[in-house]
């Protein structure tokens, strides 16, 4: 498999002082496209840190970090957005919808705020997604009346909509019944499969761990396993 | 661009109680802004037409010559001829330059006259008066004197004199009855009241009297020209630019009503700045009320913009969003605004029927459109600082919450 991502030597510290934190201690790894992860570790082990500078949401105090051969830590805002919203997904713990957009709206955001408009070709990217998540009845419904499970499953629909190489899940189950969490799963590791989409899942579910073909150990700031 | 309006327009749907206050509080302000507009621009009117709207807009009169001077060829002046109390100096010419004025643009009258002073005698009562001769046909060109007769009729024949309400009173004269009118060269004419009129202004209704132009010729020794030529204008702030015109045209003195009138200048003056901090703290609350908003807006909606941000927004379309939603409330804002303040200005009189004791608001002067403007430019500014702030929102932070 061809690398996806790569990490080494990566250091976060949140404030200075007293006050300072190293959340980061010189971690490394790598991604190979098409894998699916999970990535195991107590709170506080520096796990939504991770996901946060894999997705560039967030900058490391240093440490490497390159994806699809670029650089992602010399990029500037401008790039690392532009690049997030083509190769990068998410699905938070939340979900986090835009609860004034409906399910479709929702997925078609990432497509649409790209090219400026809602073209057609995006809606029927994201019906067809909407489709295989089984919301096939809730495509145009508001987001804020749908159940937990329809969020999630419209939130891992948005995190596909741009096709990406890298899906992040932050405890994409975390707030779902056991009922909802494995159907998620089940799309998600139908996804990795028949797209080779690859999935980095933060998880506490040893379950939900147990599902995904490899398992990464974060602990004190480091890989452990 | 269309897909940011799309936001902006959905986040302000989203909240619609919120928005039509917030809609309402920018219409409020727009249609104070109106409504000042209308009141100050139709005050000045009001004053204008009061002041010099009878008067002659740009005046016309012939230079009196040098007094003739007797000087010693040392230097020494010998002997003047003092200047005559009376103006004796004419406008030979006139009859060739009244076409050129008629045609010059924002001209609408042009009334050539021949002015002087004279005593009115009816028995044994004297009373001395402003004489002006005025071409039959054109009496009411620029004092409204149609307008202003109380009785009789404004027409000026042979042997017909009108005269002031205030005049006929102290003289006892009722229309029809014939009194003398004798110039201030000495020559007289027995005239027959034909009409008396009444225009509020003391000095005119008691000492004004008019004749046609061929009796003041008779009158004041004049077969031909005139001593002055008035004009007016359907614009009297135009006088100025008009007076140098006319004067460039003809090559005549042209003065218009400005020249002497830097009191009044100074009074309107007052009045519009008067106005123009009304309407600017109009639009001070404008900006507040619309800045305050969409800061509480930006405030509430963090973990959206954050999310946003997470899935591929850019700054710019987080301003574009905010700035949207701005320039969208000032739109719908001064456009409910200029429309309340067309509405509420219907009732009153038209600028032509002010009336004393009523507010003389003039709906043509409402700036309806430079309100609007102004009110979308004051949003889209006031936006600027939440949609900057918003711009500045930390995703992480932000999805956390």
């Amino acid at each position: 498999m061809t690398a996806l991502l790569a990490v080494s030597d990566l250091t976060k510290t949140f404030g200075s002082g007293e006050a300072e934190t190293r959340v980061l201690r010189g971690l490394s790894l790598a991604l190979a496209a098409g894998e699916m992860a999970a990535l195991l570790g107590p709170s506080g082990s520096g796990k939504s840190t991770l996901l946060t500078i894999l997705g560039t949401l967030m900058k490391p105090t240093s440490g490497r970090y390159t994806m699809l051969g670029q650089d992602l830590v010399a990029a500037d805002d401008r790039a690392l957005t532009e690049f997030r919203n083509r190769h990068i997904g998410f699905v938070f713990q939340f979900h986090n919808l835009l609860p004034d957009f409906t399910a479709l709206e929702n997925v078609v955001f990432p497509t649409a705020v790209r090219e400026g408009r809602e073209t057609a070709q995006a809606r029927a990217r994201g019906r067809d997604l909407l489709v295989r998540m089984g919301l096939e009845a809730r495509v145009d419904f508001p987001s804020a009346n749908l159940s937990g499970g329809q969020k999630q499953r419209v939130a891992v629909a948005r995190a596909l909509m741009n096709r990406p190489e890298l899906v992040l899940a932050d405890e994409p189950t975390g707030n779902l019944d056991r009922d909802s969490a494995m159907q998620v799963m089940d799309l998600i590791a139908e996804i990795n499969r028949e797209e080779g989409t690859t999935f980095l899942i933060s998880t506490h579910d040893e379950k939900i761990a147990g599902l995904c073909r490899r398992q990464i150990v974060v602990g004190d700031g480091v890989v452990t396993g | 661009m269309l897909y940011g309006l799309k936001i902006a327009t959905r986040y302000l749907t989203a909240s619609k109680a919120q928005t039509a206050l917030l809609v309402l509080g920018v219409a409020v302000g727009v249609f104070i802004f109106v409504f000042m507009s209308a009141l100050i621009g139709g005050l000045a009117e009001f004053i204008l037409s009061r002041t010099v709207g009878d008067i002659s807009h740009i005046t016309i009169e012939a230079d009196d010559p040098d007094p003739p001077v007797l000087i010693q060829r040392d230097g020494h002046v010998l002997a003047v001829i003092e200047r005559g109390r009376t103006r004796t100096a004419t406008l030979p010419d006139a009859a060739t330059y009244l076409p050129l004025i008629e045609k010059v643009p924002g001209v609408v009258a042009v009334s050539p006259q021949i002015g002087g002073a004279g005593f009115l005698a009816r028995g044994a009562q004297v009373a001395q008066v402003s004489v002006t001769g005025l071409e039959p046909g054109r009496e009411s060109a620029i004092l409204n004197l149609r307008g202003y007769i109380v009785e009789g009729s404004e027409r000026l024949g042979s042997g017909i004199v009108v005269l002031g309400e205030t005049l006929a009173d102290d003289l006892s004269l009722k229309l029809g009855q014939t009194l003398r009118l004798q110039s201030s060269i000495g020559a007289s004419a027995v005239l027959t009241v034909g009409g008396i009129y009444s225009t509020g202004n003391g000095m005119i209704d008691a000492s004004s009297v008019y004749v046609s132009l061929p009796t003041a010729r008779t009158l004041f020794a004049l077969p031909q020209g005139v001593t002055r030529i008035e004009i007016k204008l359907s614009d009297l702030n135009a006088a100025d630019a008009t007076a140098r015109r006319i004067a460039a045209l003809t090559g005549l003195d042209a003065v218009p009503w400005t020249d002497g009138a830097e009191q009044l200048m100074e009074a309107l003056n007052a009045q519009a700045q008067t106005g123009y901090f009304l309407k600017t703290f109009a639009l001070i609350t404008i900006v507040i009320g619309v800045a305050s908003a969409l800061l509480l807006s930006t405030y509430r909606r963090r973990p959206e913009i954050g999310i946003m941000r997470a899935m591929g927004a850019g700054r710019g379309f987080v301003i574009f969003v905010f700035v949207t939603q701005g320039a969208l409330v000032g739109l719908l804002g001064g456009l409910s605004g200029a429309a309340l303040g067309y509405l509420a200005l219907l009732p009153f009189p038209s600028r032509d029927a002010f009336e004393a004791g009523t507010l003389p608001m003039d709906i043509t002067q409402g700036s309806y459109g430079l309100a609007i403007t102004l009110t979308v430019i004051g949003a889209v500014l006031a936006s600027i600082l939440p949609a900057r702030s918003a711009a500045r929102v930390d995703p992480v932070t932000a999805i956390g919450q």
